[in-house]
């Protein structure tokens, strides 16, 4: 039986049949350390729930605000951050860093809790205070031996996707129902926060 | 919608198989020019500033993009040659940091610079990842051909993706664009902290 229709294979289909074909490269030596590193880089900032709520937190109270904050917050806390891991990572100290990461939690969460809209330079200037002290904590409990180059790349990719997560999320905001969701989620961050900071300071 | 999330989830799975990337030569089996072109795709500390560098030539026009799709490759060759009768990498540690830093950080900031300055910018990068290249070559006693792959690869790729970002049209995709920038300047200041960290 002849089809008038022509062959024409699924989106999904040609995703499948590429990453099918996609050749693994030939190694001459082996290298270690190389995925160890690229592993561990993306492994740092999800182990830990503080991280990852703040990380959240910054996607959902920028995609609250609408743009450009949707994507300048998420632009600014990489960088702050990894200024602050860099500051870690040559040996600068700074106090009060676990202090600092549940303070983010619980502010950021009251942001998110409360639809607040500051000024712009504002709601920047609060994510990049804060992403000092996370890029400061991960900057000095890198273990050694790895990678510098594939462990960054992983941690900022595993950072950004965390943030894309909460963006992701606030979809949901155009709904009624969404909103009141987010801000519920906001909530239950700060209090998260709240739990944090009485860890730190005990 | 489908079809562009799709490719987005192929290319995301594509970029994130585990394929470990090598910091010194690639012996494909190939030959040289085959050993450069791979060496150039599975080196981040190369391979992502020329994919900066590309994507802030696109952002700054198709006029730019095209200067850079010659200055760059010529740059890089002139480095690695010089860099392979030198067979000394004179260049610090941190110069792959500092490429990250500065190309991800103007990526990021979409500012339209003068065409002078991303042309220097090209400049400067071939030169100092070439030099570093031909240097690696001519110490582990392989052949300046691979040099030739390099480049190749160098020209290829910056071919695409000028093409790809000079044809941006939708404010979103741009700021894709810009999003990516602040995650490789992001990578170039930890780069920078665990070269003084001596890691």
């Amino acid at each position: 039986m002849r089809s008038d229709r022509a062959f024409r294979p699924s989106a999904e289909a040609l995703a499948a049949l590429a990453l099918l074909l996609w050749a693994a490269p030939a190694f001459a030596h082996v290298q270690r350390g190389q995925a160890a590193g690229f592993l561990t880089g993306v492994k740092h900032p999800i182990s830990s729930l503080d991280h990852v709520l703040a990380m959240i937190s910054v996607g959902l109270w920028g995609a609250q605000l609408g743009p450009p904050a949707v994507w300048l917050l998420p632009v600014t806390f990489p960088m702050v951050m990894a200024f602050g891991g860099f500051l870690g990572l040559v040996g600068i100290p700074l106090p009060g860093v676990e202090i600092g990461i549940a303070l983010s939690a619980v502010l950021l969460g009251l942001m998110v809790a409360r639809e607040a809209k500051p000024p712009l330079w504002l709601a920047a200037a609060l994510v990049g205070v804060f992403a000092v002290f996370h890029g400061h904590a991960h900057g000095t409990e890198v273990p050694a031996g790895q990678s510098g180059l594939l462990y960054s790349i992983g941690f900022v990719i595993a950072t950004g996707c965390l943030h894309g997560v909460g963006i992701a999320i606030s979809l949901v905001h155009r709904w009624g129902w969404g909103r009141l969701a987010l801000r519920g989620a906001g909530a239950v961050v700060a209090l998260a926060g709240l739990r944090f900071l009485w860890r730190a300071v005990a | 919608m489908k079809r562009a999330l799709a490719v987005v989830a192929t290319v995301a799975a594509l970029v994130g198989l585990p394929a470990p990337a090598h910091a010194h030569l690639v012996t494909t089996g190939l030959g040289p020019l085959y050993d450069g072109v791979w060496h150039l795709l599975l080196s981040p500390d190369d391979l992502l500033p020329v994919l900066t560098m590309a994507s802030l030539a696109g952002l700054n026009g198709k006029a730019t993009g095209r200067r850079t799709l010659f200055v760059l490759p010529v740059a890089w060759a002139a480095g690695g040659r010089a860099g392979f009768a030198a067979r000394t990498p004179l260049l610090p540690g941190a110069t792959a940091a500092l490429s990250f830093l500065v190309l991800g950080a103007l990526t990021a900031a979409d500012r339209r610079l003068p065409a002078a300055v991303v042309t220097g910018l090209a400049v400067t990068l071939g030169l100092l990842h070439g030099w570093g290249n031909g240097a690696g070559i001519a110490s582990a006693g392989r052949e300046a051909l691979g040099l030739a792959g390099i480049v190749a690869a160098v020209f290829v790729l910056v071919a695409l993706v000028a093409a790809f970002v000079v044809g941006l049209r939708a404010p979103w995709t741009r700021l894709v664009v810009r999003v990516a920038g602040s995650w490789i300047a992001a990578i170039g200041l930890l780069m920078l902290g665990w070269s003084f960290r001596g890691a």
